[in-house]
């Protein structure tokens, strides 16, 4: 097949197709729901053979996913923002069930003040699930990365639920030239799932998801969990050299971006960081060695590859689409953990930026270079930023001087 | 039907077990699929009822759990079940169900499941989950008409958590949410809510009460049951020795008590058509229930609360008011009351 203009909702809904899932229990939610209805459409039309049910919530929707799941066959859904905080109770049972769902999350920033635009605090409220995550800049990666989930949720050594995770409006609604790739093609690379670790039938009774009385058994399953996540590390690996292999694209735990001689890095993840890029080229322009990592696999961790990567960068500054309120930015807080005990780390600098979907001005980018080079001549650590533009400022203003409230 | 030699000698076909109900409780089947030796209190007014339904229901049977006592029945690496289960959460049970069915339904039908190994989903819950917060997944579930048993074991009340309110405490009841007091003599102030009406509304093919203390009964509502494809719910009242404040050995006639007082009125629907299946030839006075149970005791102690019991009796005569006599009389009746 060729290219074909696809939205990043409807890349999802193509990976979906192509993995032949077997069952998708659904609930709307924007900007989302053009994944479920083209599911629908699908389905209707013949061109999918699976069942897809429309639930009462996001908390029926996951437990119908996982419960599908662990009686045998292969089960996607997908949701969004407060649809996530909705079922996140969940996203916990369904991971210690130790099913290969997986689920989409169009990132949207969370209730309140209620909006629709992204950041990430809806999908790194998730991060210690026991989900992998995934996250996605274009949408021939929702695609990809949707089949990349199941082969890494359904090897044995990882048996674990995973997210793929792309901004809602930037990525959702954005329509971008996308290779389809072939079904047999896509059947070589994901084989169906035929799991022999759990399922349901007459002739062998089985318990799953019972409960634990003390910490011996609590403490031995969660740290099978977390092994297994770690080990998932490698799996990756092996997973993304295939799919190179079948389909020519790569996919590493996250991506460089002019790296190579960089010595001042910005890090950010999903569909922002092509302004990240963009402000690159920009900074090289004018002869700063800056570069960009955007990290894809958000869980597990790539600790050693991210540590590996800044060695030797001069000053790293982490975009946080997030804010953990009262600390600052998840990411930087991550990535602070990965260099405290390096006797020769890059300088980190905090910046807060994108959220609801607030754009990351040229001027914000360039005011990060000038924080990060201006270390180095003052040795002066700047305090976490909140990125907000002065023109922002005004309009904010006017708007509460409309409100009354000026 | 294994194990139980009345009901074969008198059915060759397992379909006509329904057409023929059994009559006494000794033709109950003698297989077990809930096994002694549960965590759950002496004297469990639904860990008996569960006993019978699973009897029913036989072995080739998954149960998907919502919080409650019952969770505790399988602890890792234990089980008293024969059967499958997993523990779902408090609020979606039957959306679990739904995946289950839904899967086993997929894989049989793309030939990756043998026919054989289908199994009847059943959601097991207790009061809270049933009638407050599992409501929304329930209420779905029937209008989705999903393929599946509901079993609610009834206490009136939160009982893992040491007995709090819930939308099924009695009016009346000391709870440890609803204590009375200086302020409040009675107790639970809402009269208990319906939840078999609410259910009917919906009009699912079949819907029961069902007592642990009239296991002919029980088992009988579960084998007509069968024949329908769709939701098929249970409620059990469940007397529950710790919470309701009595001797476990009292269960059972507590259970009876609830019966012939016409409390809880036993009583099946079908699509909507309700029948009485178990009427007492004569009603016997509320306070012989209340007045067994130390949930009550405050309407006795320091001093008769005259007005509250009599608001408890009144409703129980409107219920039954509304019920016409030939109806009644036509189903069974309760005999041997005297054996109380």
């Amino acid at each position: 097949m060729g290219k074909e203009l696809l939205t990043g909702n409807a890349s999802a809904a193509w990976a979906v197709r192509l993995a032949e899932v077997d069952f998708v229990p659904v609930y709307p939610v924007t900007p989302q729901t053009e994944i479920i209805e083209t599911l629908a459409r699908w389905i209707c039309d013949g061109f999918m053979d699976a069942k897809l049910i429309t639930m009462d919530s996001e908390h029926s929707m996951i437990i119908a996913a996982g419960a599908a799941s662990a009686t045998g066959v292969r089960s996607f859904t997908a949701t969004s923002s407060q649809g996530l905080m909705y079922g996140f109770e969940m996203l916990y049972t369904v991971a210690g069930w130790r099913v290969p769902l997986v689920m989409v999350n169009v990132s949207r920033g969370l209730s309140s003040p209620i909006t629709l635009e992204p950041d990430h605090n809806d999908i790194l409220a998730a991060r210690d699930t026991g989900f992998l995550q995934i996250h996605c800049e274009t949408c021939q990666e929702v695609l990809d990365l949707i089949l990349m989930a199941y082969r890494l949720a359904e090897d044995e050594r990882v048996l674990l639920p995973a997210f793929v995770n792309m901004d809602g409006f930037y990525l959702s609604f954005t329509r971008e030239p996308v290779e389809i790739p072939d079904l047999e093609e896509v059947r070589r690379f994901l084989p169906p799932y035929r799991p022999r670790h759990a399922f349901f039938k007459a002739s062998q009774p089985m318990s799953q998801g019972v409960a634990v009385l003390g910490g011996l058994a609590y403490s031995y399953f969660k740290y099978q969990m977390h092994l297994a996540s770690t080990r998932a590390l490698e799996v990756y690996k092996e997973i993304s050299l295939e799919f190179e292999k079948t389909f020519g694209r790569k996919y590493g735990t996250y991506e460089g971006y002019m790296m190579d001689d960089a010595e001042y890095v910005l890090v950010m993840t999903n569909s922002f960081s092509t302004l990240g890029k963009a402000a690159i080229k920009r900074a090289r322009g004018k002869g700063l060695k800056a570069g960009l990592l955007r990290l894809r696999l958000l869980r597990p961790f790539p600790e050693t590859d991210i540590r590996d990567v800044m060695r030797g960068r001069k000053a790293v500054a982490v975009i946080d689409q997030n804010v953990s309120i009262g600390k600052g930015g998840i990411l930087h807080s991550e990535f602070a953990s990965c260099f405290c005990n390096e006797e020769k780390k890059p300088l980190l600098l905090s910046f807060i930026g994108g959220l609801g979907g607030k754009n990351i001005s040229p001027g914000e980018f360039e005011f990060i270079f000038d924080s990060m080079v201006r270390i180095g001549e003052t040795g002066e650590i700047p305090t976490q930023k909140l990125l907000y533009t002065e023109m922002e400022w005004k309009e904010m203003e006017r708007l509460k001087r409309i409100a009354g409230k000026g | 039907m294994e194990g139980n030699g009345k009901i074969e000698k008198n059915s060759r076909e397992g379909i006509e077990i329904m057409k023929a109900p059994i009559k006494s409780i000794k033709d109950l089947p003698l297989e077990e699929n809930l096994l002694p030796g549960t965590p759950a209190c002496a004297g469990c007014g639904g860990l008996l009822a569960l006993r019978h339904c699973l009897k029913a229901l036989g072995r080739k049977t998954v149960i998907v759990n919502a919080a409650s006592c019952f969770t505790l029945l399988s602890i890792y690496p234990f089980t008293p079940f024969k059967n499958s289960w997993l523990y779902a959460a408090m609020a979606c049970a039957p959306a679990g169900a739904q995946g289950i069915r839904d899967a086993l339904d997929i894989l049989i039908r793309k030939g990756r499941l043998d026919p054989e190994e289908d199994l009847k989903v059943v959601v097991l819950t207790g009061d809270g989950a049933a009638y407050d917060m599992g409501l929304s997944s329930t209420s779905s579930a029937i209008h989705r008409n999903l393929d599946f048993y509901y079993i609610c074991y009834d206490n009136e009340a939160y009982g893992n958590t040491g007995f709090q309110w819930s939308g099924a405490t009695p009016f009346a009841s000391r709870t440890g949410t609803t204590p009375p007091g200086k302020m409040s003599k009675t107790g639970a102030e809402f009269l208990k809510k319906d939840l078999f009406e609410i259910w009917r509304s919906q009009k699912p093919p079949y819907l029961a009460t069902i007592s642990p203390a009239h296991p002919v009964d029980l088992f009988n509502k579960f084998k007509k049951a069968e024949q329908f494809n769709g939701p098929k719910l249970f409620i059990a009242l469940s007397p529950c020795p710790p919470g309701w404040g009595m001797d476990p050995s009292l269960s059972n006639r507590i259970a009876k008590l609830a019966v012939t007082t016409g409390i809880w009125p036993l009583k099946e629907s079908v699509y909507g058509d309700v029948k009485h299946t178990v009427v007492p030839e004569k009603f016997r006075p509320v306070e012989e229930y209340l007045k067994e149970q130390r949930r009550f005791v405050h309407l006795f102690k320091p001093e008769r609360n005259e007005g509250t019991i009599k608001k408890i009796q009144d409703t129980v005569d409107s219920y039954w008011k509304l019920i016409p006599a030939r109806a009644r009389r036509r189903y069974n009746r309760v005999r041997n009351t005297k054996s109380l």
